[in-house]
């Protein structure tokens, strides 16, 4: 069925596809309409769910905790403050197993308060033990939900996943969306299996005392094995769904126009499509430019990049974030995981934070920049925020 | 590579902690006296370690005839910690506390 | 085999537990589930009861048991019954046991929210009148006047003297069908008002005093004894509020002085003869306002 959609919309509908039991959750802007339309399916009797009106996020969280380890599948959404409010609740969502798949509509962190999009929520929970992936478009979102139930709840990986989406630019722009038929999707993610479950008749603690004998740190490697192992579920997984549902997604890195490109962007969530429009542009001109957009951040492509890298001359990461460390995260894993593999220029560029508009002007003046710096081989400076006010280069 | 890993793939706990004798923990050690005791169960019901359990009627002499005919009660010294409470709450003062060490030596 | 018991015999709580000598929130427990009995979920968040079960892989409990993060216990157990009402189990029981510190401070957010949802779940309050698993740290529920490490006594005068948080009542005031405090030296009341819960739906609050010894600084022989005295001083008086109706278990013909509650804890031994009055004081008036809430609410 076609329908016109706003990201929030299809988000709420890949939800509904799924059938989750149970779902908890409380507004944020710009998260809110996921939750809204839920329950307008649920008033409407068009979803069998039991949802809680929680009073928090942290207790969103922590209900769907509570819920998926008592054995039914769960759902939650969140934005930002609400992100980071569960933080301590992410973390014993993933150490506790449990398959949870939660859309997040990146949004800025305040002071001051901003609710557009910039993904500095979701790359500091990147070492939540969560699995990541970011969409580019409505259609992605609504399909991204209904894969990540079927990668999580395999019993080999069991770690719940974050579906993210850019806030406004998805979240409240409306496109055409195919939404699947609900009985192609049942058979696609057939009946909720849960691995372990809360049972009178079976009495256990789950998540009690370890001591530093105890098995502690082979729990976490067991978690780290299991995000490995993401990776061919993943692929697998995609490719069934492109097949059974007629899509084209590239199950970590979508390439645009990059195998002879002399110098590669790599970015992650909408300012892919802008930049693949540039690229067009570019091309005729004769500039050998093309887009890496980074789909999965966790578990975090490192092949593919590498594989990018190979026949590039130089790299430009743009990060829609800031991390305070060695430059943004997507640029710090990028040239983390190149480094030994690719010997090439790699620069960061830093733009687009509190929802300020990535144009395509912009994106033009990074291609020429990185250009240069293919040209040159030398990074003339690692880290570059790009469209300050008052810097003239940009704009 | 041969690690041990834990099959489950997060901790459930499910060996019963009576594994853990946690008798090893006692100063004192509580011995009651059947001579004095009336089968009327407080100790039973207050010990916070569930040290406390039943044994026929015929297990140890009753002080009357009229009570001979209920359960008796015995103490596991596998897991009572001797904190004392069944002594103090026990209404015939049937129960005694005595230091572990001489109670062992009284023992055998 | 022949005896006569004033509560089931049905064990559900193992020996072989790591709690501290005569612990009473170990004997809560132990009531909780004799009377709720096997057919039951717990959620217990970081407090003593999440270390007494014992290390991976021991467990103490014959029912199964959520562990949590601290402040989520009111979220966790709604979490609970709504997945077990999904699967259509709704026979199951839902307890939420978490201490004093994870329901008067850090949880009462999710609890609040919890019991105003109206989910069909039981909420037990142990408390312990502090933060004992980190070693003794004042409570909202930490009585006046009670030494803690935080508040501990000084050149400057310090100890606890704001008056204890009444959690009791705060529940009364979300309308939930059922509220109730008890002790565990009157184990046949608690498991009574347990079972007379189990047959209400929706949301059933317990507030539980349980010494501590450790805490305290009493004997541990002695935790039931300081348990049967705070009732007998209207320190903790048990009663329960069903549908808004009080209904108080126990008046104590003459109640005896406070100071023989307190004299026999280390947590107050520093309290000068003043300061017992005054404690006596604000227990003789609340418990006047008890009565009259009891009256009240009898009237119709
Ligand atoms: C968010 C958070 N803050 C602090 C702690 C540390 N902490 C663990 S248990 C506890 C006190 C528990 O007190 P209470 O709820 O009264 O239970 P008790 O230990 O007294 O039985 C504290 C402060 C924690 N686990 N989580
Ligand atoms: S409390 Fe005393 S009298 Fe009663 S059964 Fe125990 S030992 Fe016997
Ligand atoms: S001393 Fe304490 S632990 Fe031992 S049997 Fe008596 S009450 Fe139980
Ligand atoms: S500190 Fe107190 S409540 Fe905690 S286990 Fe020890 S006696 Fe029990
Ligand atoms: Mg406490």
């Amino acid at each position: 069925m076609k329908a016109i959609l706003t990201g929030n919309e299809a988000a709420a509908w890949g939800a509904r596809l799924s059938r989750p039991k149970v779902i908890a959750a409380y507004p944020i802007t710009p998260q809110t309409s996921i939750i809204e339309t839920i329950a307008a399916f649920i008033a409407n009797g068009e979803m069998d769910a039991r949802y809680i009106r929680v009073e928090s996020e942290h207790s969103a969280m922590a209900a769907c905790i509570a819920a998926q380890n008592t054995g039914v599948r769960t759902y939650t959404a969140t934005s930002a403050h609400g992100l980071a409010l569960m933080h301590e609740v992410l973390m014993w969502a993933s150490g506790a197993r449990l398959p949870i798949v939660m859309s997040v509509v990146n949004r800025a962190m305040a002071p001051p308060w901003s609710v557009w999009t910039d993904q500095l929520d979701t790359m500091a929970e990147r070492d939540s033990g969560w699995i990541q992936v970011y969409t580019q478009n409505n259609q992605e979102v609504l399909d991204s939900i209904i894969m990540s139930y079927k990668i999580a709840e395999k019993h080999n990986i069991l770690l719940p996943t974050m579906v993210i989406e850019d806030a406004f630019i998805l979240s409240h722009t409306s496109e055409g969306v195919d939404i699947p038929e609900q009985k192609k999707v049942d058979d696609f993610l057939g009946e909720y299996e849960p691995a372990f479950k809360l049972d009178p008749d079976e009495p256990a603690g789950f998540g009690s005392l370890i001591m530093p004998e105890g098995p502690y740190m082979e729990f976490r490697y067991k978690m780290a094995l299991a995000m490995e192992d993401a990776r061919s579920e993943i692929r697998k997984v995609v490719e069934e769904y492109n097949q059974v549902f007629g899509r084209e997604y590239a199950p970590f890195v979508e390439e645009y126009k990059t195998e002879d490109a002399d110098a590669v962007m790599v970015v992650i969530g909408t300012i892919g499509s802008t930049a693949k429009d540039v690229v067009d542009r570019m091309r005729e001109k004769g500039k050998k430019v093309g887009v890496a957009r980074v789909r999965y951040f966790r578990p975090f492509p490192a092949e593919e990049l590498r594989k990018i890298a190979k026949g590039a001359k130089m790299i430009g990461v743009v990060d829609r974030s800031y991390s305070f460390g060695p430059g943004a995260d997507l640029f710090a894993e990028t040239k983390s995981v190149l480094y030994g593999h690719a010997d090439i220029p790699v620069k960061n560029y830093v733009m687009g934070l509190g929802g300020r508009d990535i144009t395509p002007r912009i994106i033009e003046k990074v291609f020429d920049d990185m250009l240069s710096v293919a040209k040159d081989g030398v990074v003339d400076k690692e880290v570059e925020w790009v469209g300050l006010q008052g810097d003239e280069r940009w704009s | 590579m041969s690690v041990l890993l834990p099959e489950d793939p997060t901790p459930i706990a499910k060996v019963p902690s009576t594994e853990n004798k946690t008798g090893g923990w006692r100063t004192f050690r509580p011995v009651i006296h059947y001579e004095k005791c009336i089968r009327c169960y407080i100790c039973w019901k207050f010990c916070p370690d569930a040290a406390i359990y039943f044994a026929s009627p015929d297990a140890h002499a009753a002080p009357k005839e009229a009570l001979s005919k209920f359960d008796t009660v015995e103490i596991n010294y596998d897991f009572c910690k001797g904190c004392g409470i069944c002594a103090n709450e026990c209404p015939a003062k049937a129960i005694e506390l005595v230091l572990e060490e001489s109670a062992e030596g009284d023992e055998e | 085999m022949m005896k006569k018991l004033t509560i089931p015999e049905e064990e559900h709580m193992l020996s072989g537990h790591t709690a501290c000598l005569g612990c009473g929130a170990t004997i809560a427990m132990r009531y909780v589930l004799k009377a709720l009995g096997k057919n039951t979920i717990l959620s217990i968040p970081a407090c003593c009861w999440a270390v007494i079960p014992g290390v991976y892989p021991h467990r103490t409990l014959d029912v199964p048991l959520l562990y949590t993060a601290f402040e989520v216990t009111g979220a966790a157990i709604s979490g609970i019954r709504e997945a077990l009402d999904a699967m259509g189990k709704e026979d199951v029981n839902v307890v939420g046991f978490a201490g004093d510190g994870g329901t008067a401070d850090i949880g009462l957010q999710a609890l609040s929210a919890a019991m105003e949802r109206g989910h069909n779940v039981f909420y037990i309050m142990y408390d312990n009148e502090a933060y004992m698993n980190t070693g003794i740290q004042r409570s909202g529920s930490t009585p006046m006047g009670a030494w803690t490490t935080t508040t501990p006594g000084g050149k400057k005068r310090m100890y606890k003297w704001e008056p204890k948080k009444n959690v009791a009542e705060i529940m009364v005031a979300h309308n939930i069908p059922y509220v109730a405090t008890a002790t565990i030296a009157y184990p046949e009341d608690m498991i009574a008002k347990l079972k007379r819960a189990k047959e209400i739906k929706g949301p059933k609050f317990f507030q539980i005093l349980s010494p501590c010894p450790t805490g305290w600084r009493h004997p541990p022989d002695k935790t039931v004894e300081i348990s049967r005295l705070a009732v007998q001083t209207n320190m903790f008086p048990l009663y329960e509020v069903i549908n808004g109706k009080y209904k108080i278990s126990i008046k104590p013909k003459n109640p005896k002085p406070v100071k023989e509650y307190l004299r026999l804890q280390g947590r107050f031994r520093h309290l000068t003869e003043d300061e017992i009055e005054m404690i006596q004081k604000n227990v003789d008036e609340n418990w006047k306002a008890l009565l009259k809430k009891e009256r009240c609410s009898q009237e119709e």
